[in-house]
């Protein structure tokens, strides 16, 4: 298996995009992250595309295709792949295999979601695929009402305080104000957390990640022909992938993620590293109990310690192990089929010291955590400065 | 919904149909076609009890489509009797008074219906033992 | 066949735990709530949530009927519902509740509808089905989720509730000691086909059509049977509202304490077709050994079924095994404002789905 580098990145806009469509999207993101690299488009050997369900979403399908075709390469293979809100980190996995198994030498990998093009009903059943529909959605049970219950669990088991899941909100918003590419640019407080309409409880609104048009994108290629020719570029140390069962009520645990902690396992194997070696994380804060869950699972913290270990500013820019310094889904926003691409993205940014007033000091190796659903599949890489 | 999507699942809808594996006794709700816990590919079927208890729950604000019509509405996982865990409606209480560890019986009950002209859609809500 | 005994061998009754006060209805329409509280005796009212119709009560009752004996579902040859709300139309109910109770697939299922007698047309059928021999068990349930027009006399009674008798030869607890019919086309109460509340014929449907049907009905199954009202325990009457049977107990020469058990009006409103099948159960739940039960329902359009019952010594072991039906009355009722009343009862006109 050949060694991977990240070569170049890029987003769209991200926000409440009312006159892009999902291709305008896509293509902004490919277009900069080509951008990025320094590569001609029409070197493209193969194309990923990770959305969750652009059909539900604008009804649109095959997406591989027409967006090979929008960009201009039509004719190269171009492959959809999807695992709900994971639909993202898939993708890059996916370019990652292309490349390390000597399949194709330049991939671009992107990950895309329209979701203002439809209600807040529609909206909320469309995400809703990503649960057991016919057990979990079919009896009305929402995702906020899932991560409700995984966050009641973790407060009853653990002592975990709402005051701590507010302050996962408050510090992924604090970490937008530096971030230009966030959709929302938003003081919070804990008070104004708490403050905010129940959704679900004890989850309110500033507990949950937004509806957000977006897209983002990298450029893989070989790590020895990046060395040779590429401008800059960021070593693909470790990746790796595994799946739970995705209905809530079958696992035994509801609060540990199992699928994060096996594909972290993976990751660290593969990179040779501990998770105390890892410098700063994108996690997948889809909610704040999931930030919680996922730190917990991916061994920054013990199990049951998330809240304590947030309170005590570790994940904070400048704490010890500073998580979603992007503003995360929380506040960056969550296109749930380009989330897991725009974790790589800050990675990259961070790895390449470009990540502005957010810049973590001294950060060589960099963790992407991204889930599909409850975390029914999970996708970790590990991303390194060389 | 298609009547189709919805009589499919009628036995563990109506009757909490589930398999139990004939090697190595693990129960699955819905039934499987393969064990999850030792890879028999044999079941009988079994009815899962009505009672258990909640372990977990929500309470959601605002449902969206036909949902509005009975928000606020609570939401659970119950382990039933023998272990098995599914997650229903959690209806007749009142919001404050529900507790996890609280005693529920599984009632029959509508779910859904698809609009005014559609199938109407039965199954199990959680009701206070 | 008359001397093959036959009678309830299960009997289970299920009601909403909603209510609403009279008061609170007597409010939104400026009405005289005194005046239904003393005149109709109506207190309150049992309110199905948006989630319970004739189908999820009728189910409820089924399981707890089933309960109380040790019949296999699959021994249920017959389920008949009767109720003037089933859920569709034009799909049976009785297919939901065969196949919630496992009673499916080799069993004979019709729904029925008579007004407020549907549910005691089920037992009559039921009863003669296994007397005979065609099944060894039939199921026979009362239910309905009736609604009055806001505003109309019929809003502060129309209740929701079911009972559901499994009749069968063996391991009886009430034996059908006598049957009678008594019936006449008199339009006093209907529904036509896609109106959304009934109509009615005021104070013609009193003297010539409850009283006429129901007084004759008992009389008659009272003299084929050779026995007076001293006879009965108790009698169960149709009970539209808190008035009429008792004053049809008086009429016919019973007691307030035979009528007290049976009658569930004041508390409860008026199930419709579960009114006297309700009525029933909740006698069953107190009856002791060898008293004899009089059920006379009513339902418009017109017509009486009258039963007489006696009970066995097996239903005092069965009685405690299933909520009984005062206790589902008395226990902790939830009372509602008329505005989550008229949102559990689709009263309100919502904004189409996309």
């Amino acid at each position: 298996m050949r060694e991977v580098a990240v070569i170049g990145v890029g987003m769209s806009q991200w926000g409440e995009l009312w006159r892009s469509s999902l291709r305008d999207l896509f293509v902004d993101a490919a277009l900069a992250a080509v951008k990025d690299a320094g590569v001609d488009v029409k070197k493209i050997d193969s194309l990923v595309v990770g959305c969750m369900t652009s059909g539900l979403f604008t009804g649109q399908e095959h997406l591989g295709a027409l967006m090979a075709d929008y960009l201009g390469v039509k004719g190269i293979p171009a492959t959809r792949v999807e695992s709900a809100c994971a639909s993202g980190g898939v993708a890059f996995r996916t370019g990652f295999l292309e490349v390390a198994s000597g399949m194709s030498d330049l991939v671009l990998v992107g990950g895309v979601e329209k979701m203002t093009d439809v209600s807040a009903d529609q909206a909320t059943r469309a995400l809703s695929a990503a649960s057991d529909f016919a057990y979990e959605a079919y009896n009305g049970i929402t995702f906020p009402a899932l991560y409700a219950m995984i966050a009641r669990s973790h407060m009853e088991r653990y002592g975990t305080t709402r005051e701590q899941l507010a302050l996962v909100a408050v510090k992924n918003h604090e970490n937008a104000l530096k971030n230009p590419k966030a959709q929302y640019h938003l003081k919070l407080s804990v008070e104004g957390v708490l403050k905010s309409v129940l959704v679900a409880d004890p989850l309110r609104l500033m507990d949950c990640s937004p509806l957000t048009d977006g897209a983002a994108a990298a450029v893989l290629c070989p790590l020895e022909k990046a060395k040779k020719g590429a401008k800059r570029w960021v070593k693909v140390a470790g990746i790796g992938q595994a799946t739970d069962t995705i209905a809530l009520s079958s696992r035994p645990d509801p609060t540990w993620f199992e699928a994060t902690s096996l594909a972290a396992q993976r990751a660290m194997r593969m990179a040779g590293v501990k998770p105390s070696g890892i410098d700063f994380a994108e996690v997948h804060d889809c909610f704040t109990i999931a930030e919680i869950c996922a730190i917990e699972a991916l061994g920054f913290c013990k199990p049951g310690e998330g809240g304590r270990f947030t309170e005590e500013g570790h994940t904070a820019l400048g704490g010890s192990k500073p998580i979603n310094t992007s503003g995360g889904l929380k506040a960056k926003g969550h296109p749930v089929g380009a989330s897991g691409v725009a974790q790589i993205v800050e990675l990259v940014e961070q790895l390449r010291g470009e990540a502005g007033d957010r810049k973590v000091k001294g950060a060589r190796r960099g963790l992407a955590q991204n889930m599909g659903g409850t975390c029914g599949s999970a996708v970790v890489s590990i991303l390194e400065k060389v | 919904m298609q009547p189709q999507e919805f009589w499919r699942e009628i036995p563990q809808r109506y009757r909490l149909e589930a398999s139990k594996c004939l090697k190595c006794g693990a129960v699955f709700f819905p039934p499987r076609r393969r064990c999850a816990a030792c890879g028999h590919e044999k079941f009988a079927l079994t009815r899962l009890p009505r009672e258990g208890k909640v372990t977990t729950f929500s309470v959601i604000r605002q449902g969206g489509g036909d949902m509005i019509r009975i928000s606020p509405y609570a939401v659970c996982l119950v382990e039933l009797e023998g272990g098995v865990k599914i997650a229903a409606q959690l209806v007749d209480v009142e919001p404050e008074a529900i507790k996890t560890g609280m005693p529920v019986r599984l009632e029959f009950r509508k779910i859904r219906e698809t609009g005014d002209a559609g199938v109407i859609c039965y199954g199990y809500k959680a009701v206070p033992a | 066949m008359k001397n093959v005994k036959v009678g309830i061998v299960g009997y289970g009754s299920y009601i909403p735990r909603n209510r609403i006060k009279v008061e609170e209805i007597a409010k939104v329409w400026g009405a005289d709530a005194p005046s239904y509280r003393r005149g109709l005796m109506l207190q309150e009212k049992s309110v199905p949530s948006w989630d319970q119709d004739t189908a999820t009560m009728s189910v409820e009752a089924a399981r707890r009927a089933l309960q109380r004996c040790k019949v296999s579902p699959q021994d249920i040859g017959a389920v008949y519902v009767g109720s003037e709300s089933h859920p569709y139309a034009v799909k049976p109910t009785g297919t939901i509740v065969a196949e919630a109770i496992g009673a499916v697939p080799h069993c004979h299922t019709a729904d029925l509808e008579f007004a407020c007698k549907a549910g005691s047309e089920g037992m009559f059928i039921a009863s003669q089905q296994v007397r005979a021999g065609s099944f060894p068990y039939a199921l026979a349930i009362g239910a309905d989720t009736s609604q009055g027009a806001p505003g109309d006399a019929l809003e502060y009674s129309a209740a929701a509730g079911a009972a559901a008798f499994i009749l069968g030869r063996d391991q009886i607890l009430a034996e059908l000691l006598e049957t009678h019919a008594y019936m006449t086309d008199t339009p006093d109460f209907w529904r036509r086909e896609h109106m959304f509340y009934p109509k009615h014929g005021g104070r013609f449907t009193g003297e010539e059509a409850y009283f006429r049907h129901l007084l004759t009905c008992s009389r008659e199954i009272m003299e084929k049977s050779g026995r007076k009202p001293k006879d009965f325990a108790y009698a169960v009457f149709h009970q539209p509202n808190g008035k009429f049977p008792y004053r049809a107990g008086e009429m016919l020469g019973f007691e307030k304490e035979q009528i007290d058990t049976g009658c569930l009006v004041p508390k409860l409103g008026n199930t419709y077709s579960g009114a006297s099948p309700l009525g029933l159960s909740a006698v069953l739940d107190a009856a002791k050994p060898g008293d004899i039960i009089l059920m006379v329902s009513y339902g418009s359009g017109a017509g009486s079924d009258g039963f007489i019952w006696k009970a066995t010594s097996l239903l005092s072991k069965v009685q405690g095994l299933a909520p009984k039906t005062w206790d589902q009355i008395n226990k902790d009722p939830r009372y509602l404002d008329y505005g989550s009343y008229a949102k559990h009862r689709g009263k309100i006109r919502m904004n189409e789905g996309d």
